[in-house]
């Protein structure tokens, strides 16, 4: 028999009130792995977590971390996992050693260990410089590197990184990348929530797409682009009159109904008659007198997954006029 | 990556739970040298109260059996130490609003902690403030007469006031949650507790119906019970009362902040 996963939820329901957060989540994520769930603002993610570390009760559901139930055995749980939240949770009006410190005691570490294990991480996140002043003056970057180093402060085999790199510059969204990879490869269970398709494309093993509190698809990052379908033809043209004509000709063009990305002035389909169809693409836009401003043909990306999948964009792209298809183009 | 080894040692709960609120605790105590700002206004308000009832107010009241500068006093203390309670309120609930406190009850310590260490730490701070009102009081020309024993209990008597009153304030935050709402909140409920009392005048001035609640509520036989310390006066039946008024306070409201701190999150 496989290994019980580290990470475990069935059917985890939380209601706020009339608002319904989760609505029958199951997720799991097995010992070593990074499983990225991915949703956009309000999908349940804080809700999940809070449910996993066992800051809120499910109204119904089980889940299980590191073996332990959440709801029965919540301090087994707690000694072993570690919860970078959403908000860097650091008091301000302590120095970066003083907090990890402070973590450390409260995690059970003798005083020279927790003293110790605080220089060590600060150290190991670059905040060695910064160690001795006050977390109050301390950038987002190296707040967020802090937070996430209080979280390992005990050297959890769990953790869980709500949005970690939310509201981040990408400089330092680089530096926080590089750092979970690292813990990655030192064997640590990661559950990832995050907006970013990048990121979870770039650190997740599995991923798992939340929408209005369930998970509408999962599976590699490759795997949720093949449901997509292979190539997509992606075509830029210059005016926002054009966006109509060329998503008219990519229908006809493509295998299924195009998305248009109004915003970026973008139609794309999905697309298998390879480049001598392509030429034919553009003899019809050239006989129909719509000028192409850029055409490829690419991979799909995880935004193209989430806006199949969904009916609406993930970020900040805003959904094109025809919704109704979008769940048609595949089956989840 | 050395995984701690120490991580659950078969310690006696109570004591990891001591140990949890004392590192809280020193948490809490290094804010107030950091954060100037909270002690400066926490010892500006009753400075003030001082002055203007001393100065402005004090010539128009009459009180018995002392001159109105040593009446005065027992009150302006109790005061500053009631009042404490809403700055408990405050940083607790700005705790709450942070995401630290997701973080405490996300680790494996005592649940009890985060409060105990809060309200432990302003009682040294409420006891920091009352130390500056007594050198004010001198100032302005307050001579208590109590002897070291007197002394003593008064001590006694407003670190029991501050800390149940701390508990009042926790458990205010915790379902107001919002700093801004606990702040008001404490006006609408400090406001007639410390006013409608003996603190600056004598009850037996007041309209019969108010007299009733000013005479029998706790923060009166408190002041009572400070004010006769202090003069050297007797304190009667007032001083047991008050104090078990404060454990019953106590009673009530730590397990009521810790059942609702347990459940923070929903
Ligand atoms: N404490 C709460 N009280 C009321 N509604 C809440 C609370 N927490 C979350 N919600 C609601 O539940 C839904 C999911 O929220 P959340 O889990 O924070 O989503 P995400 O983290 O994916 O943005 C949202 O509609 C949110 O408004
Ligand atoms: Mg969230």
């Amino acid at each position: 028999m496989a290994e019980r996963p580290m990470i475990a939820a069935e059917g985890l329901v939380k209601r706020f009130g009339a608002t319904v957060a989760l609505d029958g989540l199951d997720l799991a994520a097995e010992r070593g792995t990074v499983l990225g769930v991915l949703g956009p603002n309000g999908a349940g993610k804080t809700t999940a977590v809070r449910i996993l570390c066992t800051l809120l009760e499910a109204d119904s559901g089980h889940a299980e971390v590191a073996g332990y139930d959440v709801r029965t055995q919540p301090d087994q749980v707690r000694a072993r996992i570690g919860l970078t939240g959403q908000y860097a949770a650091v008091d301000e009006y302590l120095t970066g050693r003083e907090n990890l410190e402070m973590i450390g005691r409260l995690s059970r570490l003798p005083a020279r260990q927790a003293r110790a294990r605080a220089l060590e991480l600060l150290d190991r996140f670059d905040l060695g410089d910064a160690g001795g002043r006050l977390a109050k003056g301390y950038s987002g970057g190296m707040r967020r590197r802090l937070d996430l180093a209080a979280s390992l402060v005990a050297a959890p085999p769990v953790l869980f990184l709500d949005e970690p790199t939310t509201g981040l510059d990408p400089r330092s969204r680089f530096t926080m990348w590089d750092l979970i990879a690292e813990l990655v490869s030192g064997g640590t269970t990661i559950l990832l929530t995050t907006q970013y398709l990048e990121e979870a494309d770039r650190l997740a093993d599995l991923i798992a797409v939340v929408d209005h509190g369930r998970v509408i698809a999962s599976g590699t990052s490759s795997e949720l682009k093949d449901r997509v379908g292979g190539e997509r033809l992606e075509v830029a043209v210059p005016g926002a009159d054009d966006l109509a004509a060329a998503a008219r000709l990519l229908a006809r063009a493509g295998d299924s109904e195009p998305l248009v990305d109004r915003d970026g002035g973008r139609v794309s389909v999905p697309f298998t008659a390879g480049t001598r169809g392509l030429a034919q693409v553009v003899r019809e836009f050239d006989a129909a007198g719509v000028a192409i401003d850029d055409l490829s043909l690419r991979r799909p990306t995880l935004d193209d997954v989430f806006l199949a999948l969904t009916g609406h964009a993930a970020e900040d792209t805003v959904p094109s006029d025809t919704p109704d298809h979008r769940g048609e183009e595949v089956s989840v | 990556m050395s995984a701690p080894a120490a991580a659950l040692r078969p310690w006696g709960r109570l004591r990891w739970a001591m140990t949890d609120a004392l590192v809280l605790t020193k948490r809490s105590l290094l804010h107030i040298p950091r954060i100037p700002e909270l002690l400066v206004f926490a010892t500006i308000q009753p400075v003030m109260f001082v002055l203007l009832f001393r100065y402005v107010f004090g010539g128009a009241i009459n009180v018995q059996g002392a001159s109105y500068v040593n009446f005065l006093m027992a009150g302006v203390f109790v005061q500053t130490v009631t009042f404490g309670a809403m700055t408990t309120g405050i940083g607790l609930s700005t705790d709450l609003s942070t995401g630290l406190v997701d973080r405490f009850r996300s680790l494996p310590m005592a649940r009890s902690a985060v409060l105990l260490g809060r309200t432990l730490a302003d009682l040294a701070r409420n006891s920091l403030v009352v130390l500056i009102m007594v050198l004010v009081g001198l100032g302005v020309g307050f001579r208590p007469e109590a002897g070291v024993l007197e002394w003593l209990a008064t001590a006694g008597m407003l670190l029991l006031l501050s800390f149940s009153f701390s508990w009042i304030g926790a458990t205010i935050a915790l379902f107001v949650r919002n700093p801004e709402a606990v702040q008001s909140a404490g006006f609408i409920w400090l406001f007639p507790l410390t006013f409608a009392s003996s603190a600056f005048v004598q009850t037996a001035s007041m309209p019969g119906w108010l007299q009733a609640f000013a005479d029998h509520q706790p923060i009166t036989l408190i002041i009572n019970t400070v004010r006769g310390l202090l003069l050297d006066q007797p304190i009667g039946s007032d001083g047991p009362v008050a104090a078990l008024s404060c454990a019953a306070i106590l009673l009530v409201f730590a397990p009521l902040a810790v059942a609702r701190f347990r459940n923070a999150g929903s």
